[in-house]
């Protein structure tokens, strides 16, 4: 083997290891982070983890939002329209936040199916144009293929 | 040579990950319609025109029928309204207006404006009914048999493709029904 | 009328962008000088159709053109006119056609200053370019037509959302898309050096000042973006890492890698196969950043309305561009010339090391945006991935990237030694240790993030400044330009650095109840809530708190957050009050009205040195765009060398 080589060889050899090490790493601290994400059928069915961080996705439903006027607690409803979580939250709502509207809760789910969240998305704007409906009016004037379900 | 390849066939990993994710985009985000195949909540509400004719679950039951929901506020629906016109022309059941979160003078203009489409008005001012529906956003048309079960949703304004296939659905349930 | 004008400007843009994708490389094939001369006016022609394409729809929206389908979704009569100006590009359809004009734009200054390049190399730079034209063109007709009229057009259209009613979204998508779009003329070069086949060394000079202008505009942009994420959102964050903003920040990651290769390839020859792979993957992870944000495969806070069948052509072009250019790649890459050997401690070893961390910076980026979908291809369920990864990946892996760039530079070419390099910054680390010490004893900050990233961030600014001493110290004629431009950069990353390491360690972040008359207490400031009042505006009404800020007994400012309900589509708006500081922002957001009792739920935050993370991005962006105009690359030396061409440099 000539210097070079045997230098070039030195070099990929560093390179898989760093990259091995890195992948490593990666994976996992992408475990560490996963966040699932589970609707209130999934909470009833018990196939949510607990005492994890997770994802709850839903419909807040129609007056559910109670708000304690002397502190920021709030709790609500996440619906699916099949099953219901009660949720708590302590904070500041964001501004899409909706009764009817679709909405992401970041936190845990305790052993009685109560879920705290540390963190609530409102899930689309407020101007009623979710994302189907929107695609399905831009393609109107085109023909459109066979509509999903 | 194999070495250079390596690259295009990382790529090409990629692209069929990307592939595979565009066909299941759309499970990942709609919260998907539970209605469906099961029963038309209870209700009872008020008409457009008429505010003290209320119209509960049970006085459409026995007959097949379309419920649309739309709204004055809603730019899509005026996009479909030629469509659910026909609708109401062509259906051999009745297509029922759900108007959901308006106010009831925009509503009453905007049928003036554009036409009644509809066989009978309900409205839903405040959205509540809409939520037991699992109204996702308007334009939104449901398909209900004559026992009052959800039989199809669409979701989005209403199209050719859409009407003809609403049509065909509509054929078969009343081919069902006798 | 003027709807039909820009469909009709658009499709003859796209037949101009055909004819440059095929004549002038055909040209260059044969030699036909006619052809290949053919291409600067295509160019030019292509560019002036997409200018009528783009002024026809801001006519269509200054001039209220309700009957045009986009307009009407994303304007009203109550919009002032530059917000009816900036929506043109705040959708999907307008913000395409932004992107082509862009395009376009490039195409006409590669057409115009690439005079000392010789023409078969421009010719197939521009027909590249073409291809690239072509598909977006189809794609914009097809499947994305901001023209489509609706009739009878509504007598009043919806508004833009109010997220984009702010001077922030006017100036962000056009620079972000200026780099994404800049790094397809990068992809155009290594392109073209492919097809030539002889590939020579002078490619990547010919490339570098347009790779270093998109990565200078790419920076300004995600800086931008960052910005108005941070007032506007109203959650005082300044990077989340949501799938949009990483659609963004990998091509950035791997523009970082791509413009210090070339440095190696272009002065040593280095590398050469790695530089056209980085180019081509700069631009493909432009592409995959914009089939991400708009085809709807990943959920993201804030993306545009999603269409799978737009995100099929975006793919379906992806892989014939890429594709087509890693083939490319795989057949002539082995052709191409192989630099010279070098040295374990050599400048060549430092960029190699730099190259690899930025690049598998980006690929754990990319992994973390993409697991979602891996994980649900296997069937494994729905998930998405903390920030806590990105956060904690992209430390581990910069913290050697700040510890070697001050030793890159001062390295010298092919063979250097450790300790020769290392002597001249031994005052650098000292004085950067020294400082940072003293620095945090003065704030009483002991957090470990603080006092590492002051010491990081002294160290890269000391080592920029050791090594501008030394070279203008050891040159007469002082620095060059691509030479301050390195200075800046790496400078700025320092003072970048600092600014996040003080906003991660000491942000003061609280949510309180607060009734008029009220005090809350932050971090040794006295926000005292006087009243909330209505206020209006042209197309909104907003509820706007009015505070007083006190530290001591002085009164510092004043502050008013409002709440603010746009009139059409009812949407509402949280309007940040922000005190901004060199040292430290004081920012006030209102939440919601709790029950009868006038009392608000507010969001205090108190972000210290947040302004360093923006300023030195801002530092970072125009060290880029300096070094992009330094001399070297004009080839004026080489102009002088032959007389003809230096005559028409000249004219």
């Amino acid at each position: 083997m000539t210097p070079t080589r045997k230098k070039r060889l030195a070099i990929v050899a560093l390179l898989v290891l760093g990259v091995g090490a890195a992948a490593a790493v990666a994976f996992t601290a992408l475990n560490d982070n996963m966040l699932y994400f589970v609707s209130p059928t999934d909470v009833h069915a018990a196939a949510a983890p607990e005492d994890k961080q997770i994802r709850l996705g839903g419909l807040v439903a129609a007056g559910s939002v109670q708000r304690d006027p002397d502190s920021l607690s709030v709790r609500f409803t996440v619906t699916d329209g099949r099953h219901d979580v009660p949720v708590s939250f302590e904070g500041i709502l964001p501004d899409l936040f909706r009764e009817g509207q679709g909405v992401i809760a970041h936190g845990r789910l305790n052993q009685d199916g109560h879920f705290h969240a540390n963190e609530v998305l409102a899930r689309h704007d407020e101007n009623y144009m979710p994302p189907e409906v929107m695609k399905s009016l831009e393609s109107a004037g085109h023909p459109p293929e066979a509509s999903k379900q | 040579m194999i070495r250079m390849l390596i690259p295009l066939g990382v790529f090409l990993a990629l692209v069929a990950l990307l592939v595979a994710s565009l066909q299941t985009g759309d499970e990942r985000k709609v919260v998907q319609s539970p209605l469906v195949g099961k029963p038309v909540p209870q209700f009872s509400l008020p008409g457009l025109h008429d505010p003290d004719t209320i119209t509960s679950r049970a006085d459409l039951l026995g007959e097949p029928f379309i419920l649309n929901v739309w709204g004055s506020w809603c730019w899509a629906c005026r996009v479909e309204h030629p469509f659910v016109e026909r609708l109401g022309r062509e259906a051999p059941i009745d297509l029922i207006g759900f108007n959901w979160k308006d106010e009831r003078e925009d509503a009453l203009e905007w049928i003036g404006r554009f036409g009644d489409a509809w066989d009978r008005h309900v409205v839903d001012f405040k959205g509540k009914v809409a939520i037991d529906l699992g109204v996702y956003g308007a334009p939104e048309t449901f398909l209900v048999d004559h026992e009052g079960i959800i039989r199809h949703k669409h979701v989005g304004p209403i199209d050719a493709t859409v009407f003809a296939d609403l049509m065909q659905r509509i054929m078969e349930l009343e081919a069902q029904a006798q | 009328m003027s709807a039909e004008l820009g469909q009709i400007s658009l499709i003859l843009a796209l037949v101009l962008a055909a004819l440059l994708s095929v004549l002038p490389l055909v040209g260059a094939q044969r030699g036909n000088e006619a052809l290949m001369k053919l291409a600067p006016s295509l160019a030019i022609g292509q560019f002036v159709f997409l200018a009528g394409a783009f002024a026809a729809l801001a006519v269509a929206f200054l001039r209220h053109d309700f009957t045009v389908s986009y307009v009407a979704m994303h304007s009203n009569l109550l919009l002032p006119w530059y917000y009816r100006l900036s929506a043109v590009w705040g959708s999907h359809e307008g913000s395409l056609l932004l992107w082509m004009l862009l395009l376009g734009g490039w195409m006409l200054a590669v057409a115009a200053f690439s005079r000392s390049v010789p023409r078969p190399f421009t010719a197939r730079v521009l027909s590249v370019m073409g291809m690239i034209s072509v598909g977006f063109l189809l794609f914009i007709l097809f499947t994305s037509n901001p023209f489509e009229r609706i009739l009878p057009g509504p007598i009043d259209g919806r508004d833009l959302n109010p997220l984009l009613q702010d001077v922030g979204m006017i100036f962000h998508p056009p620079l972000l898309y200026m780099g994404y779009v800049g790094f397809a003329v990068a992809f155009a070069f290594a392109i073209a050096g492919l097809i030539g086949g002889k590939v020579e060394r002078n490619w990547v000079r010919w490339s570098r000042p347009w790779t270093l202008a998109a990565w200078s505009f790419l920076t300004f942009g995600i800086a931008l973006g960052s910005w108005w994420a941070y007032y506007e959102l109203g959650w005082g964050g300044w990077w989340f890492w949501d799938p949009v903003e990483n659609a963004s920040f990998i091509p950035w990651l791997i523009g970082t890698a791509l413009i210090h290769s070339q440095a190696v390839t272009e002065k040593r020859g280095a590398f050469p196969a790695w530089t056209v792979l980085l180019s081509i993957a700069a631009f493909s992870m432009s592409l995959l950043g914009t089939f991400l944000v708009r085809s709807g495969v990943l959920t993201s806070v804030h993306a545009f309305a999603n269409d799978p069948e737009r995100g099929l052509f975006i793919l379906v072009f992806m892989g014939i561009v890429t594709g087509g250019a890693l083939t490319l790649y795989a057949l002539r890459a082995p052709r191409i010339m192989t630099g010279e050997g070098f040295d374990w401690v050599s400048r060549e070893s430092a960029l190699l090391l730099n190259n690899v961390f930025f690049t598998v910076s980006a690929a754990m980026v990319l992994l973390g945006t993409l697991y979602p979908l891996i994980i649900d291809f296997m069937g494994w369920g729905q998930i998405s991935v903390g920030p806590p990864y990105f956060g904690a990946m992209f430390i581990l892996l910069m913290t050697p990237v700040v510890l070697l760039v001050p030793l890159g530079p001062l390295t010298r070419w092919k063979r250097d030694g450790f300790m020769r390099v290392v002597r001249p910054l031994a005052t650098a680390a000292i004085v950067s240790i020294v400082a940072a010490l003293l620095v945090c004893a003065w704030l009483e900050s002991w957090s470990l993030r603080a006092v590492t990233g002051w010491i990081g961030g002294f160290w890269l600014i000391g080592g920029a400044a050791t090594f501008g001493l030394r070279t203008a110290r050891a040159s007469r004629s002082g620095l060059a330009r691509h030479q301050w431009g390195m200075v800046l950069a790496h400078a700025g990353a320092g003072v970048f650095l600092i600014g996040a390491a003080m906003v991660e360690a000491h942000t003061f972040e609280r949510d309180v109840r607060i009734a008029p008359g009220e005090t809350v207490e932050a971090a040794g400031y006295r926000f005292t809530l006087h009243e909330v009042v209505e206020v209006k505006g042209p197309n909104w009404r907003a509820d706007e708190a009015r505070f007083s800020i006190h530290r001591g007994d002085r009164e510092i400012t004043r502050m008013a957050p409002q709440k603010r309900h746009y009139h059409r589509g009812g949407q509402t708006m949280t309007q940040v009050a922000l005190k901004p500081g060199v040292f430290r922002d004081l920012y006030v957001a209102m939440g919601e009205e709790l029950g009868e009792s006038g009392a608000w739920s507010i969001r205090v935050h108190i972000k210290p040195f947040v302004r360093w993370i923006w300023g030195g991005a801002v530092l970072i962006g125009l060290g880029g765009l300096i070094a992009a105009s330094d001399r070297r690359y004009r080839g004026k030396r080489k102009a002088r060398e032959s007389a003809p061409a230096a005559a028409e440099a000249t004219a």
